[in-house]
């Protein structure tokens, strides 16, 4: 795939800060990428410059592989949209708001209505265009946000963390369009988000950023899989333990990780160890489980979490692990606070960090 | 909107100066501008003393303290997002300019408002610049007050009347039209 949009060393001051320091990155046609990291990493500033709404302060920006200068800034400015964190409204009506773009592009006032409708019918608001954009719930305001930027049918999609401080209805729709956007349009999405779940469940390629500087950029799988020690510095990463390792005949290694609880890893390592196991990777058994899997353990449940289509287990065997069951079954298993349960991992899903 | 929209050394100090002229009496501004206009005036060349275009003139010196603070702080207090709302969706420096002024126009409308009122209402430039000639430099409420003087009460009841008829409609209408604009 071609790239559609390229930062060659790319730095951004505001004053005495460094928003951006020495960043090159390229986002190809028609994937999903993500920007992943910590609030006042530079997300943002990133997104504004490849929104050629800011000027960097030194260094290159290419859009489909030509260099963006004072001469083509505006026409580049049009190939792209943004959809702001805080959410931005024109205080007018939610048709005039979306049509405002396509205004300046000359549409004729048939296809404006057409398209309106049409955007409204993605983000499930059909039959709002009279409604006050300001007037409309957070979420809704959101979704106004992106049906206007998704009107214009730019090559690229900029979202600076389209889903922040939603609740998850809005969130699963906004999430959806994305997806949808993406398939239908070929759309090019760049999205900004410290949420590390969203970023793995739709994005194709990451990269992270930490004050200003791109630490690692890779596949969802080379990033989510194995979280390395820069991901792990600030996303809320569940079931991480420290403790002493010692390698076993069999090759694989045993690690301590205190009041009496040993996990077993499928890594060749000695020493104090960091690790990692994905709540996903854990299953659950209300009675002794037999399988191929090294790590057993006993524990009880001590605090239960509802996430929409799944369910978030926290189970003390020792050392407190957290769990990810589908709803399904946790219904099944009529699973409570207090019942015991047996949990298991495999030595290969315990990840070093 | 300059003021409002950017940041630049002295800003606070313009603002100062132009929020305190906001308070200057009709009368003291009358009195400068006779100087000035007067035929041994500074000024006096062009004339101006008594006409309807000195009246203009210090009309329009008395509202635009009004007209640039309002606005300035209607400006201000706009979304400051707004503007690269509106350049992302592909607007020009100035069509995005354009935006932010449309996003502040219940503050420009008072303004525009506030002014108009002030103008109409005031007495001391037109007095002391137009000096009151029937037929030539007289305005509503110049005539109000002579006629009060001469105590032709009812008189100047019907004028006030008038008076307060145009500046009630005037802000109706304008309000009307804001909410239509939305």
């Amino acid at each position: 795939m071609k790239q559609l949009i390229k930062l060659k060393e790319v730095t951004k001051h505001y004053g005495e800060i460094t928003a951006l320091d020495d960043v090159s990155l390229e986002v190809k046609e028609k994937e999903i990428f993500t920007v992943l990291g910590p609030n006042g990493s530079g997300k943002t500033t990133m997104l504004r410059i490849m929104a050629s709404i800011i000027e960097p302060t030194s260094g290159e920006v290419f859009f489909s592989g030509e260099k963006i200068n004072n001469s083509n800034r505006s026409q580049a400015r049009k190939r792209s949209t943004m959809v702001f964190q805080k959410t931005a409204l024109f205080n007018t009506t939610v048709y005039k708001n979306i049509a405002y773009g396509l205004k300046l592009r000359k549409f004729s006032k048939k296809e404006i209505v057409e398209r309106v409708e049409n955007v409204l019918d993605l983000v499930k608001l059909n039959g709002y265009e009279k409604r006050l954009a300001k007037k409309l719930s957070g979420g809704e305001q959101q979704r106004v946000s992106l049906a206007r930027a998704l009107a214009l049918n730019s090559e690229l999609l900029l979202l600076d963390e389209p889903t922040a401080n939603l609740d998850p209805k809005n969130v699963s729709i906004i999430e959806e369009t994305i997806s949808r956007v993406n398939h239908e349009f070929n759309t090019t999405i760049v999205m900004a988000t410290h949420n590390l779940f969203q970023a793995e469940t739709i994005t194709k390629r990451a990269a992270l950023i930490l004050d200003g500087k791109i630490v690692q950029v890779g596949t969802a799988q080379e990033i989510f899989r194995v979280p390395s020690k820069h991901l792990a510095s600030f996303a809320r990463l569940e079931n991480v333990f420290s403790g002493k390792s010692r390698i076993l005949k069999e090759g694989t290694s045993l690690i301590d990780i205190g009041n009496g609880v040993e996990i077993e890893t499928a890594l060749k390592k000695s020493g104090n160890v960091t690790v990692f196991v994905r709540p996903e990777d854990i299953i659950i058994s209300k009675k002794p489980i037999s399988s191929s899997a090294r790590n057993v353990f006993k524990g009880k449940i001590v605090e239960i979490s509802d996430l929409e289509s799944v369910a978030k287990i926290k189970i003390d065997a020792g050392k407190q692990f957290i769990v990810q069951i589908t709803k399904r079954s946790f219904n099944d298993m009529q699973l409570n606070i207090h019942s015991h349960v047996f949990l298991a991992f495999k030595a290969s899903s315990v990840h070093t960090i | 909107m300059f003021i409002g929209m950017k940041t630049f050394l002295g800003k606070q100090l313009i603002k100062g100066i132009f929020n305190a002229l906001i308070g200057m009496p009709t009368v003291a501004l009358g009195l400068i501008l006779y100087l000035l206009f007067s035929r041994s005036g500074a000024l006096g060349f062009l004339h101006l003393f008594p006409t309807l275009q000195a009246i203009i003139i210090g009309q329009a010196i008395l509202i635009t303290p009004i007209i640039v603070s309002l606005t300035a702080s209607a400006v201000e207090s706009v979304d400051p997002e707004i503007k690269d709302l509106a350049k992302t969706l592909g607007a020009s420096e100035i069509e995005a300019s354009l935006a932010v002024l449309r996003e502040s126009r219940s503050g420009v409308i008072l303004a525009v408002i506030a002014s108009f009122n002030r103008a109409l209402a005031e007495l001391g430039i037109a007095l002391a610049v137009g000096a009151n000639i029937r037929g030539k430099t007289q305005v509503l409420t110049t005539v109000i007050a002579m006629e009060v003087n001469r105590g032709e009460i009812t008189y100047s009841i019907t004028l006030m009347v008038i008076l307060l008829a145009i500046v009630f409609s005037i802000n109706t209408l304008t309000n009307l039209l804001q909410r239509r604009i939305k």
